[in-house]
């Protein structure tokens, strides 16, 4: 039996109002110009492993409809960062959204089959400025991890499909920002194959219509989820609030999101369906476990509904749909290659070192202790949870960034170390020596040919108690 | 750790220094030339006379060929620095070393830096091939975080600490008005530089030294040949260099309102010179005012002020031309500019115009005419909590 034993989300903190843009109502989630795709995995993936003792998965599968890189492997990075360095699989289901549902596919065979297995999904959703596309959509991820035995949050009980070739929603590979057909074909397209595909799970399953608790309908085609949820014939209250008047519909990402966000208040035993509109129709069906409606540390989806504004002009330069005059300084270098590997466990795994005679603690790793001067008498140890406390900053109007001014603080991390480094998802105007701060792994840059160089910044800590 | 020093075994007998700014009109090699020229000139001597070279240069040359080339030496040992901000002077400390080894005769020290050419705006430190981790700090930043640590740790408000930083500014301008080599030789009242568009943390525009062009040299013999050259040589009196273990942006132990390495170098330097009591010895300091704050906790660091008490010393004028300690009266890196490579021997031309008489009379210090007979020289490279720092102190009389 496949059991889905943990879940993490990560919704990015910045919204954009819609009516200010005079698109609509409700607002979307945007990610910060230092996330992408595979930065928000990160922190989702993060969430799920949290915990006394987190189910380490033997394959890290990665999807979005919009990776950071192609022909190179995004997964690679998520798992480096998460400190799963030997003996796992890391592969990417990516380019449509649809991969997801194939990723969280393989990633549930796998436990079936016996073995631990990771679904990251995230995605940055854009459009033009002004279309549906940047309205309705929005920026997420969500992580879930299968097990073929243990405690679950929900087992998977049955699953269907169904698939046709029409043309709904395309972008060529490289482009920006999507195009889609005219909507109401997709629709008498989309609400057949998705009843189908409903009617098939719930039969495997032995349920009814009636039976479902929750029911999921998830998709970039508005009208088409819209018109299968009316049609879905399950009862009133089931159909799930998908949150898209607050986060917006986070493409690969969403379905999972929401599972999360069910699976915050699901009750065991309860029937959980989630039904996929992409390029056909995905149905999965759920039982939910022993761990379902347990709290998790962290933001819950719920939470994240609410978040400071960002402008529609900083939205635009972030997604590099605006180009914004940069400082008079030169481009950042390019990270390199052999240096950025062997330190792979510092840059992407943010593990320093601790001298085991004095105890001092150093980031990043060193050879020599700085206290006590002894030499290569270090232990690794993963830093990445910590929290800190910044000790001074300043704010800087001269350094080359996206998003100017870069706000650098110097933080002493709670049990000891130091760091000096960027300080994001805040308003430099409040920053304070005193603020408590966590980690957070972030894009600081890509070169002109396309490099991204990735490490970690910190952000300020909301909920000193929740964390 | 032992350090003798050389005190009294090598004197300067020439210098040079161009105007420092923005030179267009002329090259690396075009500085170099002038700079050279001057020294030469200053101790009646050419390059015949001359057994050895030190080149100091941050990034606008490679190898001693830079100087050779630029100024046709005839087939002599040029050894090329690179210590950052402290180029020009650690040039300088190895001509001296090699002089007072007995190596050589008569060697020169030359620093160079052509910084306006870039096309960027302030300092550029290209870095080798590395993970993309460290943060790429600009200069202004590193040192901003001096401001919140010294406020905290001293309980100064933020309107005080504008005032104690603007006032450093308004002297340093102040200075630099009267001294035709300066890049900015204009007053700028105290409430425009308070109000200067913000670069970093608490730092303005008028915070930050000038980016600038130019070149300056030293001319370095034996003490005991010293008045075959100059009836008005600058005896070396102490040398000092330390560079720090650079733990403090890994360390939380360190608090950001010291430079260790200034404060070490000091001590040193202070020891080889036979020096108590700074503040009433000394006839002038020209200190790293890279940026306001730096000059405020060096005044601390050399013991010129009390620790946590040197924003008040500043206001009350105490390093002001006509000050207990007049500090960088020639404008300092704030008004007379920082082409990096130049800086130190800068400083030290500085110490050769008010220590040997030079100076004119409205840039005379009153120290002077006062009878105090030696000056200090700081430079710094690198940034709050790991950096290089250098410590001279030259005098006008010969070993007692």
């Amino acid at each position: 039996m496949t059991r889905l034993v943990a879940r993490g989300t990560y919704v990015p903190r910045h919204r954009l109002d819609r009516a200010s843009v005079g698109i609509g109502h409700g607002t979307r989630s945007v990610a910060s110009y230092d996330e992408d795709t595979t930065s928000m995995g990160v922190a989702a993936a993060r969430r799920a492993l949290q915990g006394a003792t987190p189910r380490v998965p033997g394959s890290v599968i990665f999807s979005t409809s919009t990776p950071a890189y192609t022909d190179r492997t995004n997964a690679t990075a998520i798992a480096e960062a998460l400190g799963l360095r030997t003996h796992v699989g890391a592969y990417d289901f990516n380019g449509s959204v649809r991969s997801a549902v194939g990723g969280f596919h393989a990633a549930a065979d796998a436990a079936a089959a016996g073995r631990t297995a990771m679904l990251v999904a995230a995605d940055i959703r854009t459009g033009l400025p002004g279309s549906s596309e940047e309205r309705d959509g929005g920026d997420g991820a969500a992580a879930l991890v299968f097990a073929p035995d243990g405690p679950c949050l929900a087992e998977v009980i049955a699953t269907s499909a169904v698939s046709t070739e029409f043309l709904d929603r395309w972008r060529p590979p490289g482009a920006p920002v999507s195009h889609v057909w005219e909507e109401r074909f997709g629709e008498s397209v989309y609400v057949p194959l998705a009843a189908e595909a409903l009617g098939q799970a719930l039969v495997s399953a032995g349920l009814e219509p009636g039976d479902v608790h929750h029911l999921i309908v998830a998709g970039l085609h508005r009208r088409a989820v819209a018109g299968m949820g009316k049609a879905a014939g399950v009862r009133s209250g089931v159909l799930v609030d998908d949150r898209s008047d607050a986060i917006g519909v986070a493409g690969a990402a969403h379905a999972f999101l929401m599972l999360c966000d069910v699976l915050e208040r699901a009750v065991p035993t309860e029937n959980i369906v989630v039904l996929v509109l992409a390029d056909g129709a995905d149905c999965v069906v759920l039982r939910a476990g022993e761990l379902a409606g347990a709290p998790l540390p962290g933001p819950t989806v719920a939470d994240a509904v609410c978040g400071p504004p960002v402008g529609h002009h900083d939205m635009l330069v972030w997604r590099g749909l605006l180009r914004r005059e940069p400082p008079r300084r030169p481009d950042p270098d390019r990270p390199a290659a052999p240096p950025s590997h062997r330190g792979a466990a510092w840059k992407f795994g943010f593990t320093g070192t601790r001298c085991v005679e004095c105890g001092t603690r150093h980031l990043p790793p060193q050879r020599v202790c700085h206290r006590c001067r002894a030499v290569d008498r270090m232990q690794s140890e993963g830093l990445a949870g910590l929290t800190g406390t910044v000790s001074t900053f300043t704010v800087d109007h001269l350094a080359f960034s996206v998003a100017p001014p870069v706000v650098v603080v110097v933080v002493d991390l709670d049990g000891g170390g130091r760091l000096q480094c960027e300080l994001t998802d805040a308003d430099h105007r409040d920053v304070r020596v005193g603020d408590r701060v966590e980690l957070t792994f972030r894009r600081l840059y890509t070169t002109t040919d396309g490099v991204h160089d990735y490490f970690w910044k910190v952000r300020p800590l909301l909920d000193e108690e929740s964390a | 750790m032992t350090s003798h020093g050389i005190r009294d075994r090598v004197a300067i007998v020439g210098m040079g220094c161009t105007p420092f700014g923005e030179h267009w009109a002329r090259s690396a090699d075009d500085l170099l030339v002038d700079a050279a020229q001057e020294a030469l000139g200053s101790a009646g001597l050419r390059h015949e006379d001359l057994d050895a070279y030190w080149l100091g240069t941050v990034g606008s040359g490679r190898s001693g060929m830079m100087l050779s080339q630029a100024l046709k030496l005839d087939y002599k040992p040029v050894s090329r620095n690179e210590n950052m901000c402290a180029t020009g002077s650690d040039a300088f400390r190895n001509a001296c070393y090699a002089v007072a080894s007995g190596a050589y005769d008569v060697a020169m020290a030359i620093g160079v830096e052509k910084l306006k050419d870039s096309g960027y705006s302030g300092l550029l430190s290209p870095k080798p091939p590395n993970d993309g981790t460290e943060i790429a700090l600009t200069a202004p930043s590193m040192f901003s975080l001096l401001v919140p640590a010294y406020q905290n740790r001293y309980g100064v408000d933020d309107d005080t600490m504008g005032d104690v930083l603007s006032r450093i500014a308004w002297k340093n301008h102040a200075n630099g008005a009267r001294n035709p080599l300066a890049q900015f030789r204009k007053e700028v009242p105290i409430e425009v530089i308070k109000a200067s568009p913000r670069i970093s943390g608490a730092l303005g525009v008028y915070d930050c030294s000038g980016v600038s062009d130019g070149a300056a040299a030293a001319i370095v013999v034996r003490a005991e040949d010293a008045y075959r050259y100059t009836d008005r040589p600058l005896f070396v009196k102490a040398l000092s260099f330390v560079a720090g273990p650079g733990s403090g942006p890994i360390d939380e132990t360190y608090d950001y309102t010291t430079f260790e390495e200034a404060v070490r170098s000091a001590a040193d330097a202070y020891a080889q010179a036979g020096i108590t009591d700074p503040l009433a010895e000394l006839a002038l300091a020209e200190v790293h005012d890279c940026f306001t704050p730096t000059e405020l906790i060096l005044m601390e660091d050399f013991g010129f002020s009390e620790r946590g008490h040197g924003w008040k010393d500043v206001l009350d004028g105490r390093f002001d031309r006509g000050g207990a300690l007049p500090v960088n009266p020639d404008g300092g890196l704030k008004s007379f500019g920082h082409p990096l490579g130049a800086s130190g021997l800068r400083m030290l031309f500085e110490c050769w115009l008010q220590l040997g008489g030079r100076a004119p009379v409205d840039r005379q210090v009153p120290t002077v005419a006062e009878g105090r007979t030696m000056a200090l020289t700081h430079n710094l490279g690198g940034q709050p909590g790991a950096c290089v720092s250098f410590v001279s102190i030259v005098g006008s009389e010969p070993s007692t």
